[in-house]
């Protein structure tokens, strides 16, 4: 219960897209066109899903401070790594990424010509990152941080793929010219999250 | 000829060609407004059809009438109950009630107004009808106590942040309506959400003691644990038959069901807005009240609200008059039958999610009708491509027999 709860919550409560604001320079590119919004999405989900548990692992058993202690070295026990966070949640998140690009090239070549340019780029999504470190400041177990990797990436693709939608309507939009793009986009951006307000406050 | 045409023609030249040449959106609009005008569509396509935006907006106008004069006299009503005075001949109350609302409705008019000309002169496109629904839906989704300088912001919002912008009629995203008054909801909640401020007072008068102008869904809402949200309705004078009837506290034009039904008749009579969204959103509402009363009586004994019943969500707060008016909005609801069906059922649904399990906010329609409206072309979309997807399959049945 507490799981689907959270997982309610970062789809819809905490969007990481609409409440938090992160991804958003790919979520402004890559909205132009619904179907590379859809695979953007799907890809965003997947990698999430992968990065979100193995950077749980990781500063598990290798960054948190005395987290070397299962090693049994004494030296290494009293260790506290964490200074390497970033480097290292960066690190797994690129190496991924390519994990993920070399399977679907592998088995799904056609996914993968469709995802085309956009795999590589979610190594520098900020969603990524953020997911994991959100995973940290809120000390989630290991499976809470598998159902936020889940769900959080779930969330990020919903907003995309609704922005797809709203933006092919906008094609045909007498939009003034100084906002055309860009700009709009940017409105809309607030107008969505606005609507998104109506999520928050929900106690599950 | 008419004298009112002779001037109009009279004055013609001047603001085609001449020194108000800015300002023809203005000429236009209230020439098209009083007179049919004889102009004729240039370039082909030609449709033949007596339905133009104009007639279309005007009939919803017509349909709105009765919840705005409702909306009036119940706004007096309300007032003589805040003063303590008891119930008023009809006169008047009515008199009283439309001292309070018609300054919000003329302000929403005229700053709305201001907005659409400025953009039409600049932009070169003309007035369109749709600003006359827009400016009558927001003061009535207002408690009559609302400042009017808060009224002019909010339609400022509406007009040119939700539709303006966006290249005015027609290209909207949100309803303008309803953007405007989640603009003040979320900027100005101490005006527009409370237990204080759903019944003016007559001028001059104080608060009588002990009166408060709770909504007939805070009521509900604060249902101790153990007894019947329905019970603590009716103790508070709120039974179905009162709820049917409208005369309570609330928001101007949403309070009274029988007033939306008939402008709902209306619009159904006439085609104008689209049965599917209307059916569509009371099933969903009905439904998933009725789902969350067959939870665990131990459930619904803490969380009384659950257990209301299904119907009272149709009577109680501005559900049904959203459902009626603002998500039949053609512009920004679905397009294609199917996703009308999906997408009236989803505010349906969303609004008894947001009334049962969102303390943060009261009511539940407006923002389940944005949600949707930013949903919509994501709707249209899937229902379209399962269409594609159908129909391929369809022709390949036949290219493999």
């Amino acid at each position: 219960m507490d799981l689907l709860s959270l997982a309610v919550k970062s789809v819809f409560i905490e969007n990481i897209l609409l409440a938090s604001f992160l991804g958003m320079c790919s979520f402004l590119a890559i909205s132009k066109r619904i179907d590379t919004a859809m695979g953007l999405g799907l890809a965003v989900i997947v990698v999430q899903t992968i990065t979100v548990p193995t950077n749980w692992l990781l500063r598990r058993f290798f960054l948190a401070p005395g987290a070397l202690a299962w090693t049994g070295i004494e030296p290494l026990a009293g260790l506290d790594l964490s200074f390497l966070t970033f480097v290292v949640f960066i690190a797994t998140i690129a190496s991924m990424v390519q994990l993920v690009e070399m399977t679907l090239d592998r088995f799904f070549p056609r996914l993968y010509q469709s995802l085309g340019i956009f795999l590589p780029l979610i190594t520098v999504n900020c969603a990524i990152l953020g997911g994991s470190l959100f995973m940290v400041e809120r000390n989630y177990n290991a499976a809470q941080a598998l159902v936020f990797g889940v769900s959080s990436g779930a969330g990020w693709a919903l907003a995309i793929i609704a922005m797809g939608a709203v933006r092919r309507k906008l094609r045909y939009s007498n939009v003034p010219p100084a906002l055309r793009g860009l700009g709009i986009t940017m409105i809309m951006t607030g107008l969505m999250a606005m609507t998104f307000m109506m999520f928050s406050g929900i106690q599950l | 000829m008419h004298p009112l045409l002779n001037a109009f023609d009279r004055v013609r030249p001047a603001f085609e060609r001449g020194p108000l040449r800015p300002l023809w959106p203005v000429y236009e609009a209230l020439e098209t407004f009083l007179f049919t005008p004889d102009h004729t569509t240039d370039g082909p396509p030609h449709i033949r059809d007596h339905l133009d935006i104009k007639r279309y907006m005007i009939t919803v106008l017509y349909a709105l009438i009765p919840c705005i004069l409702f909306g009036m006299y119940n706004a007096g009503v309300q007032a003589f109950r805040a003063a303590g005075a008891g119930p008023q001949p009809f006169g008047p109350t009515f008199a009283l009630g439309a001292r309070l609302v018609l300054p919000i409705i003329i302000t929403s008019y005229a700053v709305g107004g201001v907005w659409e000309v400025l953009f039409a002169a600049v932009r070169k496109h003309e007035i369109n009808e749709g600003f006359l629904i827009t400016g009558i839906l927001f003061p009535l989704t207002l408690p009559p106590t609302i400042p009017l300088w808060q009224v002019a912001a909010g339609i400022t919002f509406g007009v040119v942040i939700a539709k303006e912008i966006f290249g005015g009629v027609g290209f909207n995203v949100l309803n303008p309506a309803l953007a405007a008054r989640a603009f003040l909801y979320f900027a100005y909640p101490a005006q527009i959400s409370g237990d204080r401020v759903w019944a003016a007072l007559p001028p001059g008068a104080a608060l009588a003691d002990g009166f408060s102008s709770a909504t007939s869904l805070a009521i509900a809402k604060a249902t101790p644990a153990g007894a019947a949200a329905a019970a603590h309705l009716a103790d508070a004078g709120l039974s179905w038959r009162a709820m049917l009837v409208g005369l309570e506290t609330g928001s101007i034009g949403e309070t009274s069901v029988i007033a939306v039904l008939l402008g709902a008749l209306i619009l159904l009579i006439t085609g104008t807005a689209a049965w599917r969204i209307m059916a569509g959103g009371v099933l969903g509402l009905v439904g998933t009240a009725w789902l969350l009363g067959r939870l665990p009586a131990a459930v619904l004994a803490a969380h009384p609200f659950l257990g209301l019943p299904a119907h009272y969500h149709l009577l109680m707060g501005s559900s049904l008059f959203g459902i009626v008016f603002m998500a039949t909005d053609p512009v920004s609801a679905a397009a294609t039958n199917e996703g009308k069906w999906i997408y009236g059922a989803l505010i349906g649904a969303l609004t008894v999610v947001v009334r049962a399990f969102n303390p943060a906010y009261p009511e539940g329609v407006m923002l389940a009708i944005l949600f949707m409206n930013v949903m919509a072309p994501l709707v249209d979309y899937l229902v379209i491509r399962v269409h594609i997807r159908h129909r391929r399959r369809y022709l390949e049945s036949f290219a493999r027999a």
